[in-house]
């Protein structure tokens, strides 16, 4: 990636707080246009949080997080949406008071070059056949699928995905994993936070490690595959 | 089987689904605003006030009769109510949610006080757009009356329909749920705060109009009258609109039928269902439980 093209993503020395306590202690990372990165580390190391501050939600955060060029360490949440970052919690966050349906349809189109339902209908024909039932009936696994799905309808072009295989079977995992590879190839760029090494080091263009609140080491695709040990170490407990 | 006669029955239903609509009307404005603010309007009988007063007041001096102050009362309380959720209620959302509930409540008494410093406690009377009635046989029913209760069902079915059905109920069911995902749909959910504390004290001064001719309007009104809208939220389910508005109405006609069976009991029949109902199912009878 050359020096001269502006990262779509770019952290500088963030820090965050849960009210009188601070989870980020200063992240600084870029993620460039079509790349899929990964953050890694033990629990609690501050992943959520990093994502949670880029989507807006860490309304006591300071430092610098640029999306495309714009600041936004100041941005409401919806504003930080119309810049094209779309975020994927940890609980899927699907609403038991909507259908499936209507969770897919929830997030307004901000940008024409979205999905359509129709496309993601076609994509997960399993989210057709449920579109009626409540959000929160779906399996596990599919309300992963739904949580995706209701963000590639916005035209977003950052997806932030927090631990999307988390607590799933080894084959959802694997559909998951084929997801995430497929819009990496249709060009969205990916910060994805995952636990799940073998998954984390297949996928990944590089890959960051968090711990306590900072990011501590880096390592391209290649080095992850040559020296899993390594990376390996910052995992175990 | 109790031996009425037939019209004393119906009157006394009659007058039950008549305070079963205004209960309804104003229990479901308090759903609507708990539901995504999870305030408890403390200000909602002043805003049913309010909407009363200002029914007398644009016709009293601008000429504008019943049928416009029914759309222009509820616009301007409503545009009342977002301005305080704007400049103050929003200021106190990462407190503790009683500070919300003084702050409401404070409102209501600065409104009430200020409605009798100006106009005094005795009320005016508001001239009923709709005199006569029908004998329907069975019972004599004022064309007024019948009104009431019809224009409050279809208001309610309305809300309720937009809440369930539409687009803008989904954003609003969402963000009951998880307000900051919601925003990071890219949804201004603020303003949607503002504007459904708006609604619901719309909501509470239509209540208000409606209640005019039937009642006097005077600046208490709403304070006697919400104690028993409070019950009635207690039964039907804190934040839920189904409830709100079954509970409303089968009060209101429980309190009828009350009257005429044991009429001491009928002040006091809704406060004993809330009891029991407090004892049985504390989230109400379509509330959801509250973990
Ligand atoms: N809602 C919260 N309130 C207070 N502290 C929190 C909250 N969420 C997370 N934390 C703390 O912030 C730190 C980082 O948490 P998190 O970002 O969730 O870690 P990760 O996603 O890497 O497991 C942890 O020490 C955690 O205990
Ligand atoms: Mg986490």
């Amino acid at each position: 990636m050359p020096e001269t093209v502006l990262p779509l993503l770019s952290l500088r020395d963030v820090c965050a707080n849960y009210g009188p306590s601070r989870a980020l202690h200063g992240v600084t990372l870029d993620v460039h246009s079509g790349e899929l990165v990964t953050l890694v580390g033990r629990n609690g190391a501050g992943k959520t949080t990093t994502l949670k501050a880029i989507a807006g939600l860490m309304r006591d955060r300071t430092g610098s997080i640029a999306i495309g060029g714009a600041e936004t360490i100041r941005l409401a949440p919806e504003k930080i949406a119309r810049l094209g970052a779309a975020y994927c919690p940890e609980e899927r966050g699907i609403f038991a008071s909507l259908s499936v349906e209507e969770n897919l349809l929830l997030p307004p189109v901000l940008h024409q070059s979205g999905y359509s339902a129709d496309d993601i209908y076609q994509l997960f024909p399993r989210l057709y056949e449920r579109r009626s039932s409540q959000g929160t009936k779906l399996s596990g696994g599919e309300q992963q699928i739904l949580a995706i799905a209701r963000i590639l309808r916005t035209g977003a072009k950052l997806l932030l995905l927090d631990e999307p295989t988390e607590g799933l079977a080894p084959v959802i995992v694997d559909q998951i994993g084929d997801i995430v590879r497929i819009l990496r190839q249709r060009g969205f760029t990916i910060l994805l936070v995952e636990q799940n090494f073998e998954f984390a080091s297949q996928l990944a263009d590089r890959i960051y490690v968090v711990e306590n609140g900072r990011v501590v080491e880096h390592f391209s695709a290649d080095e992850a595959r040559s020296q899993p040990d390594r990376l390996r170490a910052y995992l175990s407990v | 089987m109790l031996d009425l006669p037939a019209p004393a029955l119906f009157g006394q239903l009659l007058l039950g689904a008549i305070n079963g609509a205004f209960y309804a009307l104003l229990s479901l404005g308090l759903a609507v605003i708990f539901g995504l603010l999870h305030v408890v309007n403390f200000a909602h009988g002043a805003q049913y006030a309010l909407g009363a007063f200002c029914a007398y007041l644009l016709l009293k001096f601008a000429g504008v009769p019943y049928w416009g102050a029914l759309i222009l009362s509820p616009l301007i309380v409503g545009l009342l109510g977002s301005a305080f959720e704007r400049l103050f209620l929003r200021r106190l959302y990462d407190v503790d949610n009683i500070y919300q509930l003084l702050l409401t409540f404070s409102l209501a008494l600065i409104i009430e006080g200020t409605l009798r410093a100006l106009f005094g406690s005795s009320g005016f009377p508001y001239e009923n757009p709709l005199p006569g009635g029908i004998n329907l046989g069975f019972m004599f029913m004022p064309y007024y009356r019948a009104w009431v209760v019809a224009v409050s069902i279809v208001l309610c079915v309305a809300t309720w329909l937009v809440i369930e059905k539409t687009k803008l109920g989904s954003y609003l069911r969402a963000a009951t749920e998880r307000p900051d995902l919601v925003r990071t749909f890219g949804i201004n959910v603020p303003l949607m705060v503002t504007v459904t504390y708006g609604a619901g004290a719309a909501l509470a001064a239509f209540a208000g109009v409606l209640a005019a001719p039937i009642y006097q309007v005077n600046p208490g009104m709403g304070a006697n009258l919400l104690i028993i809208v409070f019950a009635v939220v207690v039964i039907g389910g804190m934040g839920s609109l189904m409830g709100s508005v079954v509970a409303g109405f089968g009060l209101g006609l429980l309190e009828g039928l009350t009257k005429l069976v044991y009429p001491t009991a009928s002040s006091t029949v809704i406060f004993v269902v809330m009891a029991l109902v407090l004892l049985l199912r504390p989230a109400g009878l379509a509330g959801r439980e509250v973990h």
